[in-house]
């Protein structure tokens, strides 16, 4: 509210410049701790393993693309399962979510690896983590799309019965639109969580990013070097997501 | 309009909101007012009129036809009435004009272009023509109730039912949504109506029913209802709404 009265441009300058003083702030106090730590930092070891690191960081954005497409459809499923008339149907859609989101995920991984897709003879570690990444952001998803759909009231389903919609004209002009505005900010949110939750499929050995960074460190026997350029490469997948999913919650805002 | 209604019972869980509910109006009646304190049932009676809620047992006519509780013959019935409720029923994500194009098309098989033309005509017609473009949340409480009776008369319906349509309104909101009403009266829309206007109601009823817990407890022509209510309770209704005014 407060920006209206501002003149806008004047604002985005302000920004700017407060965002200028901010990073060199950040900067001499992330210099200053680094040098309070007695550690030989050797930057240079890292640029013989930039292949290694940008192949794990394109592995990172294939996962992470493969589980979120996934994870929607999953998350869809489990949502309609926990609407469905169907009591089985109702009762292992409720359960899969609880039990996944009650679980840590590093278990999930292991359980999932190790035991049910070596009982099921699968060794492609990198379906696998696609697969339990998205069963597991997927239990989150449907929970978003859940509350979505419930939010919209028993008034808007009045109204479009009186216009004189069928029940697949309801769900399609009325019910869906308003849905889909009010997941969208909490489905891109998750996205984010997403990318790094993908960090933890190193312990299934998959060649990730953050397991690249483990390896590179260890070849070049350096300890901590990697972790840095680690931070902004998930940064680089992760800011522009949040910057549309402030975008979106701007856009929406007025719709619903 | 000829109403019929029959023992019309309506429960929630244990509650009966209609209670064996009867009454009749002759076929000259063009507006029929419900009148009664709160939760005597006058919303629900709406809602089974339009087909929107199905009487658990009763019969209701109206011209002679009688309501079919069958789903899809309710939905055809829906499809030829006009609904406003007391507010808030617009749909958010769309624009005043896309509100009421919108079942034009895809319910009443207009084409684009009709729906569009028949959409601003009825839009200009209620004064909301420079705002078409609009959604609900930038639109007065007065400007959305005119949109959504808008969208309720463009489909020609045979019948508008209006459920309190200014109850959410102040007093300068209320009376640019009654002029409107009263004009669609006075050009000839069959209008069932509940209000707490009292004296709205007496300008354009022809006809009023009066419900209390769930019973119609006078049926009669308006003039008469007004001058000579009959009960009690429709004297003492009557009293409590004029006091103040
Ligand atoms: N969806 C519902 N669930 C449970 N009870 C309901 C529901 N709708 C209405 N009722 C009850 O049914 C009775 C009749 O309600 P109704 O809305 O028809 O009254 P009304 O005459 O329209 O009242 P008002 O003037 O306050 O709008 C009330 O006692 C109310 O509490
Ligand atoms: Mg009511």
């Amino acid at each position: 509210m407060s920006s209206q009265a501002v003149n806008p441009s004047h604002q985005a300058l302000r920004e700017i410049a407060w965002g200028f003083v901010l990073a060199i702030a950040l900067s001499l106090i992330t210099w200053a701790l680094f040098a309070t730590v007695r550690y030989q930092w050797r930057w240079d070891a890292l640029w013989d393993y930039r292949f290694l690191i940008a192949h794990g960081w394109m592995m990172t954005m294939l996962i992470s693309a493969g589980a979120l497409v996934l994870s929607i459809a999953l998350g869809l499923a489990l949502m309609m399962g926990q609407r469905s008339p169907w009591i089985p149907v109702r009762l292992f859609s409720r359960g899969y979510v609880e039990i996944v989101r009650g679980t840590p995920l590093l278990v999930q991984l292991l359980i999932g690896y190790y035991i049910i897709a070596n009982a099921l003879h699968i060794n492609q570690a990198v379906l696998v983590g696609i697969v339990l990444l998205a069963s597991f952001e997927g239990a989150y998803l449907s929970e978003i799309f859940r509350g979505a759909l419930e939010s919209i009231g028993a008034s808007q389903i009045e109204a479009a019965r009186a216009v004189g919609f069928d029940r697949a004209q309801m769900y399609r002009y009325v019910i869906f639109p308003q849905a889909l505005r009010r997941a969208l900010p909490g489905t891109a949110g998750q996205m984010g969580a997403l990318i790094k939750d993908s960090s933890l499929l190193s312990v299934i050995s998959i060649e990730e990013v953050t397991q690249a960074v483990k390896m590179t460190n260890a070849q070049a026997y350096i300890a901590l070097e990697g972790f840095i350029p680690l931070a902004v490469l998930y940064l680089a997948l992760t800011l522009p997501l949040s910057w549309w999913a402030r975008r979106l919650e701007a856009r929406f805002k007025f719709d619903t | 309009m000829q109403l019929t209604a029959h023992h019309l019972t309506k429960r929630y869980g244990e509650h009966l909101a209609l209670n064996g509910a009867c009454f009749d109006t002759p076929a000259d009646v063009r507006s029929v007012v419900l009148l009664g304190p709160s939760g005597s049932g006058k919303s629900t009676l709406l809602r089974v009129l339009g087909s929107l809620l199905l009487p658990e047992s009763g019969g209701l006519s109206i011209d002679g036809n009688p309501l079919s509780t069958d789903e899809a013959a309710a939905l055809q019935q829906r499809r030829g009435n006009g609904f406003v409720f007391q507010g808030f029923n617009l749909f958010p994500h769309l624009t005043a004009l896309e509100n009421v194009a919108l079942p034009l098309r895809v319910v009443h098989g207009c084409s684009d272009d009709e729906a569009r033309q028949r959409a601003i005509e009825v839009l200009e017609r209620f004064g909301m023509g420079p705002h078409r473009e609009k959604r609900p949340a930038e639109m007065s409480g007065g400007q959305q109730q005119r949109v959504a009776l808008a969208r309720a008369i463009a489909s020609k319906p045979k019948l508008l039912l209006l459920d309190e349509p200014t109850s959410a309104l102040d007093p300068m909101m209320t009376q640019e949504v009654l002029d409107l009403i009263r004009e669609l009266a006075e050009a000839g829309q069959q209008i069932v109506l509940s209000t707490h206007e009292i004296s709205f109601a007496k300008k354009v009823a022809d006809w009023v029913v009066f419900l209390d817990h769930g019973k119609v407890i006078e049926s009669s022509p308006a003039k008469e209802f007004f001058e000579h209510p009959r009960s009690d309770l429709a004297q003492q209704f009557l009293e409590a709404l004029t006091r103040y005014r």
